[in-house]
């Protein structure tokens, strides 16, 4: 009796609160801009709100071991990363470069050694919660999203074990994250003026106008070799007016060109087109302006031209010269004008293909 | 007479990505063509002469020899510019069609001007950055086919009928809205700067690119339109007593988050759907970004899909791990986000040729993100005597302001620089004096003062001085 008069109150809140949830979300609640926007149910900003702070709020729980953490990477995470993170093929190296000192103060000494060829992700990273939010938001690269929390904890323990950060036989839960030492975790300063349009800049520059600088010195240029590395430069410019590229896949040219651009590549060069079969000649040449495929328009449609001559002989060499020197009184009194610019073999090419109809 | 239907050229089209419905065209009563016009381009237009000679120019320019292409300086009377004395095709046939291409194009003389790629710089092209080519540009608006992309896990074309915005966190009413829900709000429209925080991030150490594409094309402007982003927050009733930051996440592969200084950003970020008129291109995140005037490019999220109000930063990986800058004591500065002032000068610059000595209008960008710029001095020889440049009008908060610079080139080898200044009093440094501070490996950044060579063979290239 008394279990079913529980179970009976439960239900009527449960009732209670679900049609007060639909009477709430149904609304608009906004005082200002009536009839715009609703609220957010929810299980709305639980699928969506994934991110996690530093101080955790938002993680999760579950837990993962090191040993499935490495599984995991073996089977989705390795063939970009290298099997321990080290892998600088597709993106910068994940683990490398911190020392058990490092994971005592806090502050990854070969930072500054300026010979220390990459930064690695442990190097930098000072929060475990980074690591832990970006892995279950954007991995594996090709299938964001498909992490489950479990998996999550597993592979950011099997990282922190790459570093030597936790033992290989080590369990991260969302119980002891908090007590992981990154050896990064000092080596973040937000002591700059860069934060705030307010702030103030590390240094300014000078405004001499004269005689500022007796002896200039160049202190760097792009080598030689490297000349041509992002190809050619004259193609990346306009091929006419006052700025060209220089043609960087030869040496630099002697002397100036001139106001008629000697030697340099000319505007005139990107007009060429290969034909491109008899419709984009049609088109190119502007024959589409006077003749549609099957309607009259200025002049005859081509299949009025194609029905015409069917199986007449000699229908191919006399519209050839048609189309050179131009005409009028077949199709009406409108003229057509000559069409000199067509070489014989485009011209040749567009009226067999207007003879059979435009096939 | 009906004209059923017209294709866009496809050698017109070749260069975009195909919509996937061709537009087509239906006859307008008033489409025709008078027989005047035709009995005169009929009667005057098809000189067979001239049509050869035309046919000839342009092969020659095929076989690479220029004659006659170029107007000489002077000419003889009664002697001319063919170019002048001899008619044109375009002057003498019939052009193309209206909406022959529905959405145009810019003229094919001008396919050397795209985004490109810095060959090596990633190795991956969904996470990888396409510059703009400031070296063809004018004026201070990208145009948005040329706007700089960089993607953190590749772009796509979100639906934006199941587009979302949430606003949650320290909110009263965690919110939801639609497109049609924010387009629906007040809106502005502004026009501003992105510039990407590592945009002349490969010179810290040494000159490492040819041209102003490579050292500077991670910079864009544009009119940006959407609902400020206090309309908002404040309709979900947001608590920005406790509440000085905000987490801003994109809905891409990536969940690309950033945390937003409230404080210092609140007053002019916008909720942005619109981009120089039309809605945001596919790889600036339509149908909704951030837009956050002044601070660097990786804070204005695009495929915005959440704006969550928060009391601390998130450190999330774009801040933790990269867009972090290293100093010479081994700290990194850690958001560092706001883009001081600079400016470079386009024309001439790195890569470009000159043709001849004489007059040039020499040409630049500068910019800030705390303010206007208030003054440009460019030097030609190398930083030691500087003139005042002009600067184009409007002059726009922590938007591009165009300079120019009346020059006239002797012949003899140059170095040209530019220096802005803004209305704080910021003076832009010069490489030495970032070096000095901030040492080498940096990445982020670098605002320094561009020096470009002029050689006596008119070639222009990149170098560094001091």
């Amino acid at each position: 009796m008394f279990k079913l008069d529980k179970f009976s109150v439960r239900l009527s809140i449960a009732v209670l609160f679900a049609c007060n949830v639909q009477l709430i979300y149904a609304q608009s609640s906004s005082a200002k801009y009536p009839g715009i926007g609703r609220a957010a149910t929810p299980a709305e900003v639980a699928a969506w709100d994934i991110d996690v702070r530093p101080d955790f709020k938002g993680l999760p729980k579950g837990s993962g071991s090191v040993a499935k953490g490495q599984d995991i990477w073996e089977a989705k995470c390795a063939s970009c990363h290298g099997t321990f993170g080290e892998s600088n093929e597709i993106f910068t190296p994940i683990a490398g470069g911190t020392t058990a000192d490092d994971i005592k103060t806090g502050r990854v000494a070969s930072l500054k050694d300026t010979k220390q060829p990459q930064r690695t992700t442990l190097m930098k990273v000072p929060t475990v919660s980074t690591l832990w939010d970006y892995i279950y938001r954007a991995m594996p690269w090709n299938a964001p999203r498909s992490l489950t929390p479990d998996d999550t904890y597993a592979l950011v323990a099997f990282i922190l074990s790459l570093g030597e950060i936790v033992p290989d036989n080590y369990v991260l839960s969302d119980k002891n994250i908090a007590d992981v030492k990154m050896p990064n975790r000092n080596g973040m300063t937000t002591k700059h003026g860069f934060w705030s349009v307010t702030g103030k800049p590390d240094i300014n520059g000078n405004a001499c106008m004269n005689n500022c600088v007796p002896f200039v010195q160049i202190g760097s240029t792009l080598p030689d070799f490297a000349r041509n590395a992002h190809e050619n430069i004259e193609e990346q410019n306009r091929l006419y007016g006052p700025y060209r590229g220089a043609n960087t896949t030869k040496p630099p040219i002697k002397q100036l060109p001139g106001s008629a651009g000697v030697g340099l590549a000319h505007a005139a060069d990107t007009h060429s087109s290969a034909a491109k079969g008899p419709a984009a000649l049609f088109k190119n040449e502007n024959c589409s302006a006077c003749h549609a495929p099957n309607a009259k328009l200025v002049g005859p449609s081509i299949s009025d031209v194609a029905k015409k001559y069917e199986g007449q002989s000699g229908s191919l060499d006399k519209l050839m010269a048609k189309v050179k020197v131009g005409g009028a009184g077949v199709w009406g009194s409108i003229p057509m004008p000559a069409q000199a610019q067509l070489s014989d073999e485009d011209r040749k090419t567009l009226v067999v293909w207007m003879l059979s109809g435009g096939k | 007479m009906t004209k059923k239907q017209i294709e866009i050229s496809v050698q017109d089209i070749s260069a975009i990505e195909k919509p996937s419905h061709r537009a087509r065209l239906v006859k307008a009563p008033e489409h025709f063509i008078s027989q005047e016009l035709i009995a005169d381009i009929n009667a005057n237009g098809l000189n067979e002469n001239r049509r050869g000679f035309l046919r000839k120019g342009f092969m020659t320019a095929l076989g690479g020899a220029t004659a006659g292409l170029a107007a000489p300086l002077a000419m003889a009377a009664g002697e001319g510019d063919p170019a002048i004395l001899e008619k044109q095709e375009w002057q003498t046939t019939l052009g193309k069609n209206v909406a022959t291409m529905p959405y145009g194009i810019p003229s094919i003389y001008e396919a050397n001007l795209i985004r490109r790629e810095s060959p090596g710089l990633t190795r991956v092209s969904a996470a990888s950055v396409a510059f703009t080519p400031l070296q063809g540009l004018f004026g201070t608006i990208t145009p948005n086919g040329l706007h700089f992309e960089r993607h953190h896990q590749g772009w796509y074309n979100l639906n934006p009928e199941t587009h979302r915005l949430m606003i949650n966190g320290l909110v009263k009413n965690p919110r939801v809205f639609t497109m049609n829900d924010l387009m629906r709000l007040p809106s502005v429209s502004r026009t501003h700067f992105i510039e990407c925080g590592a945009n002349t991030g490969l010179e810290w150490g040494n000159v490492a690119v040819p041209t102003v594409q490579y050292t500077h094309g991670m910079l864009s402007c544009c009119e940006f339109t959407g609902v400020p982003l206090k309309v908002l927050l404040e309709e979900c009733g947001a608590d920005l007593k406790k509440g000085k930051f905000m987490l801003a996440e994109g809905g891409d592969g990536s969940g690309m988050t950033r945390t937003i200084n409230l404080e210092s950003c609140l007053n002019d970020t916008i909720v942005a759907w619109g981009m120089n008129g039309e809605m945001l291109r596919p790889e600036n995140g339509f149908p909704l970004r951030l837009v956050v005037p002044g601070v660097q490019g990786v804070s204005w999220v695009k495929w915005l899909r959440r704006l969550e109000v928060g009391d601390m930063p998130w450190n999330s990986k774009d801040e933790a791990v990269h867009y972090i800058e290293l100093m010479p004591n081994g700290d990194h500065r850690q958001y560092a986000s706001i883009q001081e002032c600079k400016s470079v000068i386009t024309t001439p610059s790195g890569g470009q040729q000159l043709l001849d000595k004489g007059f040039y209008n020499v040409s630049g960008m500068a910019w800030s993100g705390r303010g206007k710029v208030k003054r440009v001095d460019v030097s030609f020889d190398g930083g030691n005597n500087w003139r005042t440049a002009r600067l184009e009008t409007p002059v726009l908060t922590k938007s591009i302001t165009r300079f120019n610079i009346d020059w006239v080139w002797d012949g003899s080898p140059a170095i040209m620089q530019s220096r802005a200044m803004d209305d704080t009093g910021y003076i832009q440094p010069s490489i030495k004096t970032l070096r000095n501070v901030r040492g080498t490996r940096s990445i982020y950044h670098n605002n320094a003062i561009q020096s470009w060579k002029l050689d006596s063979n008119g070639e222009v290239s990149n170098v560094q001085v001091g």
